[in-house]
């Protein structure tokens, strides 16, 4: 039996529905999975007579973020959220705007948020919703993590969660986690131009992977690749203050930078650092890939 | 071994001084008065420390060159010297700038005062040079707005 699904957009840029369309397991995915109504795919219900009277759903996902006055298909959001959310098993907010406002948080849009934070604060509009919700954030989420959400629903496996409602097998290690850069974050080489393949983007091109969870350099973009990978820094995109500004600059104050690898007090990072800093490594300073 | 040893031991000693100053909840001026003035009272009462670091160890850097490579004997008290300067710069009473920029102006600075002072050139105590030091430093570092 096909678990139903109904996708509810918000304020988005349909970013989160494409991602999904490149899981490679998409054909399995939809024999497993059913959608009731999704944006980009033929479905059984239109959205209009989803709206008007409650159809059979096991999971609500909701992509974009949420405002009071924001409708679909002449009702606001909110209140289908409200209507479908006692039929659900689970409603699971898909990317970083359903979860904590994303970009779409600085909209014209009164009170636009997550459905239960606004960037780390608890909403309480949807707040008695908790225990039925998870969260997939990622601008746009990675489809490998939001797909085996789903099926760790469908499975009936309880899922652990970080206090955002994460589940901790994708979001407990940062980014930082798998990324092939690693030697030279641990020998202080930045050296970097973007697109190649040496040197660490965290000290001065704005990589945030030591500082956000994910799991992009674990379970990779199309089983291949990943933004650090090929050369562009982490942007922190699956994290409550998604987007922050310069994002290919390190903001730094007199050198050190501003915000400084998970758990890692500032003591320790600065000694560690002045440790690592005097030496010079021969090989870090090639080209290793492509020599 | 003992030459290593010793710098290690002053720059720890130094490094929690500059640390009790760090933690204190006090401006970038009042710590840049405090360093200065705990700086020269070490001057003063201990010299054969300051005179060590200057005299043996910055003018004899090879003797240090296995296991003292760049800042590692002496990185109690750059840590400390770095975390005064990024607070200051966040909370926007120092300029941002580069780490030795700063760095050279305030150390500099105080060794080379020290350095005269143990070269008998002062034509005073060391101490009564702490607010005249003090406010040059702070002039030399603060941000333009302050």
């Amino acid at each position: 039996m096909k678990t139903k699904l109904f996708w509810l957009q918000g304020l988005t840029c349909n970013g989160n529905a494409h991602s999904l369309l490149n899981y490679a397991g998409f054909e399995q995915f939809l024999e497993d999975f059913e959608f009731i109504y999704h944006p980009m795919i033929d479905s059984e219900h239109t959205l209009s007579s989803l709206v008007q009277n409650r159809k059979p759903c096991d999971i609500l996902l909701i992509e974009g973020s949420i405002a009071e006055d924001f409708q679909r298909a002449g009702v606001g959001i909110v209140d289908i959220i409200a209507l479908y959310a006692p039929e659900v098993k689970k409603i699971v907010t898909v990317g970083t705007c359903a979860t904590f406002g994303g970009i779409f948080k600085d909209s014209p849009y009164h009170d636009s948020s997550g459905l239960l934070f606004l960037e780390e604060e608890p909403v309480t509009r949807f707040a008695h919703l908790k225990d039925k919700v998870l969260s997939v954030s990622g601008c746009p989420i990675h489809p490998e993590v939001l797909a085996n959400t789903l099926y760790s629903v469908r499975e009936e496996i309880t899922v652990k969660m970080d206090s955002f409602h994460r589940p901790k097998a994708f979001f407990a290690y940062t980014v930082h986690n798998g990324c092939t850069r690693n030697e030279y974050f641990e020998y202080k080489v930045d050296k970097h131009t973007f697109g190649e393949r040496e040197g660490c983007m965290f000290y001065d091109h704005g990589c945030q992977a030591t500082y956000t969870h994910g799991s992009c350099n674990n379970i990779l973009w199309n089983d291949v690749s990943s933004k650090t990978r090929v050369g562009q820094p982490c942007m922190g995109c699956t994290e409550p203050h998604f987007p922050k500004r310069d994002l290919y600059n390190t903001k730094k104050n007199m050198g050190i930078p501003q915000d400084l690898p998970l758990g890692v007090p500032k003591r320790v990072y600065l000694t560690l650092t002045g440790v690592t800093k005097a030496f010079k490594i021969e090989r870090f300073s090639q080209k290793i890939f492509d020599a | 071994m003992l030459a290593k040893e010793i710098i290690k031991y002053i720059s720890r000693y130094l490094g929690e001084e500059l640390r009790k100053i760090n933690n204190e909840d006090a401006t970038a001026k009042e710590k840049i008065h405090r360093i200065v003035k705990t700086y020269f009272t070490m001057a003063l009462e201990q010299p054969e420390m300051i005179e060590y670091f200057l005299r043996i160890y910055l003018s004899n850097r090879e003797v240090f060159k296995n296991g003292c490579e760049g800042m590692i004997c002496v990185s109690d008290f750059v840590t400390e010297i770095m975390i005064f300067f990024e607070e200051g710069v966040k909370s926007g009473e120092l300029r941002d700038q580069d780490f030795f920029s700063a760095f050279g102006l305030f150390m500099g600075y105080l060794g080379g005062m020290v350095f005269l002072h143990g070269e008998e050139v002062l034509t005073e105590s060391l101490d009564t040079y702490i607010e005249d030091v003090s406010y040059n430093i702070y002039q030399a570092l603060r941000a333009y707005e302050n």
